[in-house]
């Protein structure tokens, strides 16, 4: 599985999202509890703007001094005995994680909940190689049950089943014979999960904030399987994405709190699972032999761009929660294991404007994502940014659009210009329109008028009105 | 007071009557309204679609069209949210930056000028019915206008207000977005639409006309009996 998903072209996409009518249900569903209770989790604190402001200030700080937070932690993992590998690709870091397999004759690999895992394909390279891997977060286990199945969401990757499909698939691939109950679905797939951690040789998970001044991970879960993916196994392997770092425990904490109430609207998820190295002969449990991966993978480039305040993702999906575009099509129409709107600023980035120039568009720029962020990144700008990239930079708009856009800059930068062609607007739309209403528009009235009535322009402009209005001398 | 009228293109050529209500209005709340002639249209639709080399020529055009106003009031909270952005637009440009700046710190969007500068909450406007009121995205979460539009239409007399569900909701209009990504705009308004019949409202109101063109056209086509108003209409309606 790669960052990309399906070979489909964007309105296809987006069709079979908009006619998939149960997902739809399920993700407005998710949106509304996800917001309340976001909404909810945010006030709780009383001064909510003062946080992310907090949360936005650690994040730039630390993009700031990237290099030197990245020494830092690479140092301290090194000195508790740990492996640091940085990895420039995708395939260098799948490569190396396979090395370490390879190494290790490893057999059975579980994983913890990682989006970077999946962008650098790690599941697809290990299972050709002939190993066995199984993903213990509930959501991603059902996706992998059902022969790979891409994420839809970021946090909830398995938003748009519902509970009787995911009976469905638990009866055909692992022999259940229960109800589509969730605690009777979560308990066989703890029982079945149990066994598989007992018989591990490695473990993988993701990292949500590695933190510089101790070399340790944080990882934070509700069901806890990154605990045991990390403690049963003889090897650990941590994947990040190269900005996923903290300086020291303070920050980590206001970020743990930023992360967990815009998520899921908790205080605090059930696990907030800190680790430091490989285990010392002092512990009683945790893996002989520790490797951090750290990913970049196209990050470095945005570094220092205008896009840079994208890097302060925390990977919460308040966005995605409160996008309305997200909520009509889900996230498979995005093509891209990253959705919603941070997905729409993210996956150009890393993945080329080829598979995803289309994103920057599938908004309306309505904001909400910027006001829910965390982290204070100005989503609804950066997607504004890429549509000038796309059309001044990479001029890949189309001609008619160019045009277009031509004649309004004529026009409006000039009164003579605009008088004159709002002059004439309402003979040159007269053959269209009845009852003052135009239900079939030509040209670029088209595509409008297929879904609504378009006005009519007016045969008496505001401006004509105003000035008859003044001549005549009726104003008070 | 002196008023300089920034009408906005879409109320100048398909609006009349919601300029035509907003001089009304301010004229009644005695304001003395003028409108540059060389006004054309603040550039957005260039802007947003990624265009900002024509777009900022539009921009040049409006700030010196407005230079000599003292108070520059708009019917349309995304265009007056637009005049605000410009000075990030030219943002190190030693001639404009500062203009820009000029320009933003005067402009007000009606309500918003009514409530904050004005300090008038009850214009005298009488409406029989019930109606909704749609918080635009621009206006509530950039331009950050968000109870005096509430404020105004409390004090309408005959007017019920019933509150509107998921009213923090885009309507699908996102200018180009419309035709752009018509298929999912077309949710997106029919979703807004389903939720303003459940309020069984006989009035939608809303401050900004792309929104309400986008679902009074798709109220229209689909047929549905529910008026949309501007508020500058609705304000203005004192008999």
């Amino acid at each position: 599985m790669s960052m990309k998903i399906g070979e489909e072209p964007f309105h296809a996409r987006v069709k079979s999202g908009i006619d998939n009518s149960f997902m739809r249900g399920a993700v407005a569903g998710a949106q509304e509890r996800l917001h309340a209770r976001r909404l909810k989790a945010a006030a709780e604190l009383g001064n909510w703007e003062e946080w992310r402001a907090l949360g936005e200030e650690i994040r730039q700080h630390t993009l700031a001094n990237l290099d030197f937070y990245l020494f830092q932690l690479s140092e301290n993992v090194a000195k508790r005995g740990g492996h640091v590998f940085f990895a420039q690709t995708a395939e260098e870091a799948s490569q190396y994680i396979l090395d370490v397999a390879m190494e290790k004759q490893a057999k059975k690999i579980v994983k913890s909940k990682s989006m970077v895992t999946e962008e650098i394909q790690l599941n697809a390279v290990l299972e050709k190689a002939g190993c066995e891997v199984i993903e213990t977060d509930l959501g991603e286990y059902i996706l992998q049950m059902d022969d790979h199945d891409p994420p839809s969401h970021i946090v909830a990757p398995a938003l748009h089943k519902n509970k009787e499909q995911i009976r469905d698939v638990f009866r055909q691939k692992l022999a259940y014979d229960k109800t589509e109950k969730p605690e009777e679905l979560a308990l066989h797939a703890r029982q079945t999960l149990r066994r598989e951690y007992l018989s591990a040789d490695i473990g993988i998970t993701g990292c949500n904030f590695a933190i510089a001044e101790s070399g340790s991970i944080t990882l934070v879960t509700n069901e806890g399987n990154a605990d045991l993916v990390t403690a049963l196994p003889k090897t650990q392997i941590t994947v990040m994405g190269m900005e996923r770092i903290v300086p020291t425990f303070a920050e980590m904490e206001v970020l743990v709190s930023l992360l967990t109430r815009s998520a899921v609207g908790q205080k605090l998820t059930s696990y907030i699972t800190v680790l430091t190295g490989p285990r010392h002969l002092e512990e009683v449990d945790g893996p002989e032999e520790f490797h951090l991966v750290i990913v970049d993978n196209g990050r470095s480039n945005i570094l220092g761009t205008e896009f840079q305040p994208v890097l302060q993702c925390i990977r919460c999906a308040a966005c995605v929660n409160v996008c309305p575009v997200y909520r009509h099509i889900g996230g498979h129409s995005y093509g891209s294991i990253y959705s919603g709107p941070i997905g729409a600023v993210l996956s150009p980035l890393l993945g080329g404007y080829d598979d995803y120039k289309e994103l920057p568009y599938a908004s309306t720029l309505c904001a909400a994502c910027t006001e829910a962020c965390p982290v204070k990144i100005p989503l609804h700008e950066l997607l504004h940014k890429h549509r000038q990239v796309i059309v001044e930079q990479e001029g890949r708009a189309p001609i008619s659009e160019k045009l277009a856009m031509k004649a309004f800059g004529l026009g409006a930068a000039s009164t003579t210009f605009y008088k004159l062609g709002s002059k004439m607007a309402p003979s040159v739309l007269n053959p269209f329109t009845t009852n003052e209403r135009i239900s079939k528009g030509p040209g670029p009235l088209k595509a409008w008028t297929a879904i609504r009535e378009f006005p009519a322009p007016e045969k008496e402009r505001f401006r004509d009105w105003f000035h008859h209005r003044k001549k005549a001398g009726d104003q008070p | 007071m002196k008023v300089t009228l920034f009408i906005t293109c879409l109320v100048d050529l398909f609006h009349t009557n919601v300029g035509k209500s907003t001089v009304e209005l301010l004229e009644r709340l005695g304001c003395e309204v003028e409108f540059p002639d060389a006004q054309t249209c603040c550039g957005q639709p260039a802007y947003n679609s990624g265009y900002v080399k024509e777009a900022k020529e539009a921009m040049k055009h409006m700030i010196r069209t407005f230079e000599h106003a003292e108070y520059i009031v708009a019917p349309s909270g995304s265009c007056a949210t637009m005049f605000k952005e410009y000075p990030q637009i030219f943002r190190g440009d030693r001639e404009w930056e500062a203009k820009a700046k000029a320009l933003a710190a005067k402009t007000y969007e009606l309500t918003q000028f009514l409530v904050e500068v004005l300090k008038v909450e009850n214009v005298g406007a009488k409406l029989q019915g019930k109606a909704t009121y749609h918080t635009s995205c621009h206006m509530t979460r950039l331009l950050g206008v968000k109870e005096a539009p509430f404020k105004l239409l409390k004090h309408v007399e005959g007017l019920e207000m019933v509150p509107l569900p998921n009213a923090h909701t885009c309507c699908g209009f996102g200018g180009t977005f419309s035709v752009k990504m018509g298929d999912i705009s077309e949710q997106m308004v029919d979703e807004k639409i389903q939720h303003i019949e459940e309020t069984e409202a006989d009035y939608l109101i809303a401050a900004d006309c792309g929104c309400l063109m986008n679902i009074k056209g798709r109220i229209e086509r689909a047929q549905k009996p529910i008026q949309v108003m501007h508020i500058a209409e609705v304000l203005n309606r004192h008999e």
